[in-house]
């Protein structure tokens, strides 16, 4: 992929510790899976930061090959690709997502 | 989902998207377990379903081939085997696996 658009994404997803490509807004969301993470971060007081895809087409074709995932909304933590909408909601209902958000499993 | 892929066989009827997602999946995973929910119908209208014409589907998958994968790896099998119609027929997917 295009050199600029991958550091532009990679510069994204190291400007917060929890990022989080989706359709919409926090506030405004307008897909109902990109809604329903953006929720489920809520639900944990923590900030995080976001990208609307809606309005970036190199963005939202680029985030796609760039965490080889076909879908949005991605979410990321520490830089890392953690999954869409379907494991976040999974790892909130196990209790995986609190530690991992709070940080309490880095190195 | 087994009968409607036996009616379509006798009948030559072009293959649904249930269908095709079934048959990719049977090809690339030999589940054990599969349901497909086609849950385009709550979906139409909305922004990305408009764009892309592609249908929301929710499927639920149990396969040999996912023992010791974790759920990001066994959700990027499923779409690995279902690539070919992202995001022309399938918009969007939920995945119980």
């Amino acid at each position: 992929m295009d050199a600029t658009l991958k550091q532009r994404i990679e510069d994204q997803i190291k400007s917060a510790r929890v990022f989080l490509y989706m359709k919409g807004t926090p506030t405004f969301p307008q897909c109902g899976f990109s809604g329903q993470v953006a929720h489920i971060l809520n639900s944990y007081g923590i900030e995080f930061g976001s990208c609307n895809v809606l309005e970036d087409m190199s963005i939202r074709q680029g985030i796609k090959e760039f965490a080889n995932w076909p879908t949005i909304p991605q979410l990321y933590v520490d830089g890392e690709f953690v999954g869409g909408c379907d494991i976040v909601t999974e790892m909130h209902q196990s209790g995986e997502l609190k530690p991992l958000l709070e940080g309490e499993n880095a190195a | 989902m087994r009968c409607i892929a036996a009616i379509r066989i006798i009948t030559t009827m072009p293959e649904s998207r249930p269908e095709k997602i079934q048959r990719l999946l049977t090809e690339a995973l030999t589940p054990t377990h599969l349901v497909i929910e086609d849950q385009s119908h709550l979906h139409a209208g909305h922004a990305g379903a408009r764009e892309s014409g592609g249908g929301h589907f929710a499927i639920e998958i149990k396969s040999p081939a996912f023992e010791g994968k974790t759920a990001l790896q066994r959700h990027r099998m499923v779409y690995d085997a279902l690539a070919e119609m992202m995001p022309r027929e399938i918009h969007a997917l939920s995945i119980r696996s």
